[in-house]
């Protein structure tokens, strides 16, 4: 299967901290990759070069065959790179209508990047995005904070389908959540693969992303110590090397 | 079950808070003397009202976009005096309210440019230009307040029809136009979702420092432009003019249910905050209560409305986290 994501030699430092050590990585598309490691271990830089918030001191991203650099979390959103941040994807007092919608709003009587919004498509399509990754809420009016914290990361998701992003970047999507809503989270990653989206899910919880993930990369101290396919290892082996590095 | 919803979601809506609060107060005081509801006194109340509501609807889609500006009090002052001394010096009047409503739209870009550019709260920039812009006010008097000169066309903003004055409909047509923008228009969306997480709307795209920059222009713009009515109806420029207006405008964004974290609010909200705080001061005058109690029921309007709308965000979200133990 072709690589959709290649990086090379990606390096970056934060004030003189060598956050990201000389990182090569390759992400097959149409798979689920899981990205762990401790705190520190520098996924969080990673998936920020990524997504465009930050530029790398060093290294090459290149993005289905071409090589790419991204100035800024739009351009890599224009390209179908979508980055869903732990605590704040959504705005907690809007609707999941208007959530799904920020910033590519449907509008009319546009004049230059203003306009009104289509109320009433944006509310229909945004339910029908809902119904496509499973998620039943009873209106796309209701505000976000008052769903449980599955059915948001499910919007989320949601969102990300409904834009055609290739690549659904997902910082720690199961922290703090019950058990049955991290399973309902797990199912809608489940879910895009076949959809013909790429997942990087990434979690200091091994036993989050094993059952779902095709392959697995683990990282400690801003380096890459191991990139395994699921079937060549185990969810032991991984754990040492999570804890012994 | 679903109809039942809808009046319960209806019901969390802040501003309908204020609503009912306004129809009680309006009760109220028509009890107390039923001469309050009398033309004659719609017609005084809702002559000074109109120059109120401009300025909260400016303060309360600030405070949505996440920012203050406590400066509006003055520059609803520096506009009008320098419309009227460039009126003076020989400057067109068409021209001259141009110029004026300029700095309106410099102050506020001043106290967006200072608040963003530094990363300090707009609390301390913009009570930095309120002194500022006080200043600059009374050293355009120079010394003595300026006589109004009638060649600016002020019946255009300010004429006394039978019951309204112009101004209000100038104050209506900016709640119309700008309530558009903010409910129904793709800033509007940007400027709750810059106020509601400023991560979040900038990790979707959204340029927030351009969408708050926007918020305190208008803001500057809109102080001046009812300012500028003010003394067109008084045909008096006085420095003292909008004196404590800043905690007013905000008093009236809060009443009508505008967050003081943003993100939330209505248009819709700080009108009727506006409307409110202008017929409680007429009702108290009305009631023959002592003047003085003004202070103290718009005091305990304010606290009143800001822990009814915390109560009644705490419980919705309360029934949302119920519904997801389900």
């Amino acid at each position: 299967m072709e690589d959709i994501i290649v990086c090379e030699g990606l390096n970056k430092y934060y004030s003189g901290v060598h956050a990201l050590k000389d990182l090569s990585l390759k992400i097959k598309k149409d798979s689920v990759v899981g990205l762990i490691g401790d705190n520190g271990a520098g996924k969080s830089t990673l998936i920020k070069i990524l997504s465009g918030a930050h530029q790398p001191d060093s290294g090459h991203i290149y993005f289905e065959g071409n090589k790419v650099k991204f100035k800024s979390t739009k351009e890599a959103m224009n390209l179908g790179i979508e980055t869903i941040y732990q605590y704040s994807a959504l705005i907690p007092e809007m609707s999941i209508a208007r959530n799904i919608f920020i910033g590519r709003e449907q509008t009319q009587y546009n004049v230059g990047n203003f306009g009104l919004m289509k109320t009433k498509t944006m509310q229909d399509d945004a339910m029908k995005a809902l119904t496509d990754v499973e998620l039943h809420l009873r209106s796309p009016d209701t505000p976000v904070n008052q769903l449980s914290g599955g059915e948001r990361q499910g919007v989320v998701i949601a969102r990300a389908m409904y834009f055609k992003s290739k690549v659904l970047i997902l910082d720690e999507p199961t922290n703090h959540l019950s058990v049955k809503e991290t399973n309902k989270v797990l199912r809608f990653v489940e879910g895009l693969k076949s959809q013909g989206v790429t997942s990087i899910f990434i979690t200091h919880n091994l036993s989050h992303v094993y059952p779902i993930a095709d392959h697995l990369c683990v990282m400690a101290r801003g380096e890459k110590i191991a990139d395994l396919d699921k079937r060549d290892t185990t969810i032991d082996h991984l754990t040492d090397l999570l804890v012994n590095g | 079950m679903s109809k039942n919803f809808s009046l319960r979601s209806l019901l969390v809506r802040p501003e309908v808070a204020t609503f009912l609060m306004f129809l009680a107060i309006m009760i109220g005081f028509y009890i107390a003397n039923e001469r309050f509801l009398d033309a004659r006194n719609i017609r005084i109340v809702m002559g000074i009202t109109p120059e109120y509501i401009i300025v909260a609807i400016g303060i309360a889609i600030l405070m949505i976009s996440g920012e203050f500006d406590l400066s509006v009090g003055s520059v609803f002052a520096l506009v009008p005096m320098t419309i009227v001394q460039m009126v003076h010096q020989g400057i067109p009047p068409w021209f001259a309210i141009f110029l004026g409503l300029m700095i309106g739209i410099i102050v506020g870009f001043v106290n967006g440019f200072i608040t963003l550019r530094f990363g300090i709260p707009s609390f301390i920039a913009t009570l930095g230009m309120l002194y500022i812009a006080r200043s600059l006010t009374t050293v355009a008097t120079a010394g003595f307040p300026p006589p109004f000169p009638h060649i600016l066309p002020n019946e255009l903003f300010v004429y006394q029809f039978e019951l309204f004055r112009a101004s209000l409909y100038w104050a209506l047509l900016v709640a119309v136009v700008l309530g558009v923008m903010l409910h129904r228009s793709n800033v509007g969306n940007w400027i709750y979702a810059t106020g509601g997480d400023q991560n979040a709307a900038s990790s979707m795209g959204i340029k927030t420092g351009n969408v708050k920059m926007f918020c305190f222009i208008l803001c500057g713009f809109l102080a001046g432009f009812a300012g500028m009515i003010q003394t067109f109806r008084l045909e008096a420029p006085l420095p003292s003019q909008g004196y404590l207006l800043e905690l007013e405008s905000i008093a009236a964004a809060v009443i009508g249910g505008v967050s003081l974290f943003g993100g939330i609010g209505t248009v819709f909200g700080a009108v009727i905050g506006a409307i409110l705080i202008r017929f409680l001061e007429s009702g108290i005058i009305m009631a023959r209560i002592d003047a003085e109690w003004f202070r103290a029921g718009l005091g305990s309007l304010i606290i009143i409305a800001v822990v009814f709308n915390t109560y009644i965000s705490r419980r919705a979200t309360r029934i949302g986290q119920n519904k997801a133990k389900d």
